[in-house]
């Protein structure tokens, strides 16, 4: 059995250690927030936060992340900033098909923790990883810098 | 409910009732439709009425009102991240007068008997449907009104409804919608020559645009209308892939590498291993032509996706490659050399006026070039995947598909049951764009479902899995040549294109284009050149070929408005003068006077092909990107436009070339004719959109063959455009929103311009003149 602590819940999941962290979350747990696009860590839609760094679930494995705290797209209603982030996604009308979103989400979520006034250079750096075939890329900048915005308002 | 007349058919359908609210019983009642099948042969049908199962206008089939005034818009087309799920909404609630806030979307099943046409593709959704869902809500209003005109013993033309309510302005009494609810089941639906629709100025939503930018005020909305924004930000939103059932079970397959190929025998003995693996099941590989039919293959059936994921990692397939044929030679190298050869050879005439080989060997001046575009696939975020749950000789299916009709009809096909036993969910689409107007994913759902002893099945696709087994964009070469006379003025244009058509999909060994292949900007080419020969010589299919966003506009619209920018130069003129002085006169043409009898399934006599609005969309988008200035060393302006799905469509690319052959995109100005707007800022997400695609299409994405095997695996091989390929800004140009305009299509027409308005920019950056997408390395050095 190994444990995972998702959202400040804990499960007990029998999968073998080398299962990703994404199959054990959308699977195993049922959260389905969080997408599957490539395997490969290298399109985003999986992107959690583990310990509040934001990594590619479909390439980290379970027994890597057991011990770690998870966090996933469905506690970002209860996250200040994650609230900013989707608050500014929706005044700005960023998602398309939406499929994509929860991973972008994370990764801009993860971007202003650690850099509350990221550059429009800094937040291609945080995002380059995740892709969006809608191609909402103008908006979801935008959106950044207005999350930003308005995280300094509050402040 | 309304009476029959000769053109209305008056059918027993069986649903929940309108009014009735989400709680009420199912009951037998009336929905009247206007049928095809008493049309007359000679009488051709247009728009909505010639699609498969022609419109619906009946309010009991798309709004439900509860007695607490909630009211639900039943939407049945497809939700890919067009925003039409929030588009008709917003049609309806207008008509209605509902208030927003109260108005909820249910997704309607796979049912064209019951709502009419569903397959989401060809930007049509909108053009089609604004005027039965506005009579659908506008006879539920009258329907509201009347209802309390009966309560108060008073003559409905002294009931109005208002937001929510209908008034009795001489009394001042008011009732709400959802007091009125049960007592307006019951009345007849309107005739449709008595619907009163309400006048363009009373909407209050229609055309309704919140600012998108920080600045409020501007807008008498607060933000976006999107009626799935919420779930999507939250991670809530039901896709496809999420699709949960604790008894569900998980496939994955593996296909032939090869169309066509076989298993020869199977080794699954290691598979078998894998904990939580279940079985593994050899599918059949149909016959050519492959039309939506699963490809065939071995599918392994596990717990979860990981585990099944491994299991077919673990099995050892031996493929008869016999069995593909030719399809096992198909290498796009060669295949593209074969192409560029025909392409010297007079092909198949599609449209000619004057002499073009005289004009070529008498011209002062001629040019040709050949221009090349390769196969892509759609690589929607979601890749394909479907549950379906076989129990007691009836089906349920959830997939995120384009085309409900044929996933519910295929499944009841690999099946063996009526469709009537078929029920298919429509889920949200974690994007489409063509690849998911094909149910193969979900015939294969439906064929292990006949495995799994009742419990649902989900099939999973992979991302290699879906880059090797796309419906591919057609690769494509078109050669132009043109004739120029001393003053530099175009005389002579022949054009010859050559690609595997569509059509390979459903018949054996098509060598030509269809009719609606090339109406896509091929034989309505509109320039004003008095000798033009337009041909199309043959070519074979040996991959499936399917419809991608914008499907041939893209390599018609790559060479033609990569070659006018060539002529103009050729000529020595401003590109943008030139591309007007092409165009001649404003004209209106029957696009049956260019021989194009398909136009999108539109009325030719109503949607013409109006060089007056391609020479307004130019004008307006070099005005608005201050075309003509000064730029930068490395750095320049292209401008292409193109007219495809019934709008018009114009950009200005401002593109730097870097030392190292890198292209930075500064800045996209897009201006954007589709004639009536019902929702803009979805008209404005959808062109950002077009335009990021489209810088992809120029610079980035290739799929090829080798063997007839896709060489490309995932996104590091297929390169889709990132954030850092996106313009810094795009801006966006709504021109000519008249309501009294025929309403043209959004999802697609932003998208064929964009790749040839790159190439040219990049010419005035460089002097090097792009024929061959994607661009790749070939600036580098």
């Amino acid at each position: 059995m190994t444990t995972l602590t998702i959202n400040g819940t804990t499960h007990e999941l029998d999968v073998p250690d080398d299962m990703p962290l994404l199959w054990a979350i959308r699977d195993i747990v049922q959260l389905t927030g969080t997408k599957f696009g490539c395997g490969m860590a290298l399109c985003g839609a999986c992107t959690v936060h583990l310990d509040g760094e934001p990594i590619r679930s479909c390439t980290t494995t379970v027994g890597n992340a057991a011990g770690g705290k998870i966090t996933t797209i469905e506690a970002m209603k209860e996250d200040p900033v994650g609230q900013q982030v989707q608050n500014a996604w929706l005044d700005l009308g960023v998602a398309q098909c939406g499929y994509c979103q929860a991973g972008q989400i994370m990764s801009a979520t993860a971007l202003l923790k650690q850099n509350a006034t990221p550059s429009d250079a800094e937040i291609e750096d945080a995002m380059t990883g995740n892709i969006c075939r809608c191609g909402t890329y103008n908006r979801i900048r935008h959106a950044i810098h207005y999350a930003a915005d308005a995280m300094q308002e509050d402040s | 409910m309304t009476e029959s007349n000769d053109s209305l058919m008056i059918a027993n359908v069986s649903r929940r009732r309108f009014l009735g609210g989400m709680a009420g019983a199912s009951a037998l009642v009336l929905a009247a439709r206007w049928d095809m099948a008493l049309a007359s042969d000679e009488e051709k049908q247009y728009g909505a009425a010639g699609m498969p199962g022609g419109w619906v206008d009946d309010p009991n089939v798309f709004i439900q009102i509860d007695p607490d005034g909630s009211v639900t818009i039943i939407n049945h087309r497809s939700e890919m991240g067009q925003g039409i799920r929030t588009s008709l909404v917003m049609v309806a609630a207008d008509e209605l007068g509902a208030d927003w806030d109260r108005v909820a979307v249910q997704q309607a099943r796979a049912d064209q008997d019951r709502y009419g046409n569903q397959n989401t593709d060809g930007s049509r959704s909108m053009r089609h449907w604004y005027d039965p869902m506005r009579r659908a809500a506008a006879s539920a209003r009258m329907m509201l009104e009347q209802a309390a005109a009966n309560e108060w013993g008073v003559p409905a033309s002294e009931c109005e409804a208002g937001i929510h309510e209908v008034a009795h302005k001489a009394s001042g009494r008011t009732l709400g919608f959802g007091e009125l609810a049960e007592a307006a089941r019951e009345l007849a639906v309107p005739e449709r020559s008595a619907i009163e629709l309400k006048p363009i100025e009373a909407h209050r939503y229609i055309g309704q645009e919140a600012d998108p930018v920080r600045q409020r005020g501007s807008g008498s909305i607060e933000r976006p209308m999107a009626i799935d924004g919420e779930e999507i930000v939250e991670g809530s939103a039901t896709f496809g892939a999420d699709i949960q059932f604790d008894d569900m079970v998980h496939a994955v397959i593996a296909r032939p590498p090869v169309l066509g190929a076989k298993v020869a025998s199977v080794d699954d003995s290691e598979a078998l291993k894998v904990t939580g693996v279940e079985k593994v099941v050899t599918l059949d590989t149909n016959s050519e032509p492959a039309g939506f039919k699963p490809m065939g293959g071995v599918a392994v059936i596990a717990s979860n996706t990981w585990s099944a994921m491994q299991g077919r990692d673990a099995l050892k397939i031996e493929w008869d490659m016999e069995a593909a044929g030719d399809n096992a030679r198909y290498n796009t190298d060669d295949y593209r050399q074969a192409l560029e050869k025909a392409a010297q050879s007079p092909g198949k005439v599609i449209r000619s006026s004057g002499d073009i080989q005289k004009t070529l060997d008498g011209a002062d001046q001629t040019i040709e070039a050949t221009y090349y575009m390769p196969h892509m696939a759609q690589a929607p975020m979601e890749p394909p995947v479907a549950v379906v749950r076989l129990r007691d000789g009836k089906a349920q299916a959830w997939a995120p598909i384009q085309n409900p009709r044929a996933g519910r009809e295929g499944l009841a096909g690999v099946l063996g049951l009526d469709k009537e036993d078929v029920t298919l969910n429509v889920t949200l689409l974690g994007g489409g764009f063509g690849r998911k107007s094909k149910p193969d994913y979900v015939l294969e759902a439906g064929l292990l479902a006949k495995e799994t002893g009742g419990r649902p099945v989900k099939v999973q696709w992979s991302r290699e899995d879906d880059v090797h087994h796309a419906y591919f964009h057609a690769l494509s070469v078109d050669r132009l040549e043109g004739a120029l006379d001393a003053d530099g003025k175009a005389k002579g244009w022949r054009h010859r294109t050559l690609s595997p058509t569509i059509t390979s999909l459903f018949q054996e060994d098509p060598e030509h284009k269809g009719g609606f292949e090339l109406g896509m900007g091929f034989n309505t080419m509109p320039f004003d050149v008095p000798a033009i020969q337009l041909e199309n010589p043959e070519a074979e299919s040996h991959a499936r070929i399917g419809w991608f966003r914008s499907v041939y506009n893209l390599p018609h619209a790559f060479a033609i408005q990569s070659f006018a920018a060539e002529m103009a130069e050729a000529a020595g003129k401003d590109h943008r003068d030139y591309l007007l002085e092409l165009l001649g006169p404003v004209r209106r043409i029957d696009p049956r006077d260019f021989g194009d009898s398909w136009n999108y399934g539109e009325d030719p006599s109503v949607y013409v092909i109006d060089t007056g609005r391609m020479r307004n969309v130019i004008e307006t988008v070099t005005a608005k990107a201050d075309w003509g200035r000064d730029m930068p060393k490395g750095r320049g302006l292209g401008l292409a436009f193109h007219h495809s799905f019934q709008s018009y469509t114009a950009i200005v690319i401002d593109a730097e070339v870097g030392d190292d052959g890198s292209v930075t995109i500064h800045n996209a100005d897009i201006a954007f004719d589709c004639g009536f707007q019902v929702n803009p800022e979805r008209i404005r997400s959808q062109l950002e959109g077009a335009c990021v695609m489209g810088i992809g299409i120029a610079l980035h994405s290739e799929i090829t063959f080798r063997e007839g095997r896709v060489q490309e695996n995932n996104f590091h091989q297929y390169n889709v455009p990132r954030m850092e390929h996106a313009p810094k800004q795009v801006r966006t140009h709504l021109v000519n929103n008249d309501p009294e305009l025929p309403m043209g299509g959004v999802g697609e027409p932003g998208l064929p311009p964009v790749a040839p308005a790159v190439c040219n920019a990049i010419y005035a950056a460089t002097g090097k003149r792009i024929r061959q997408l994607p661009v790749n390395d070939q600036l580098a050095g």
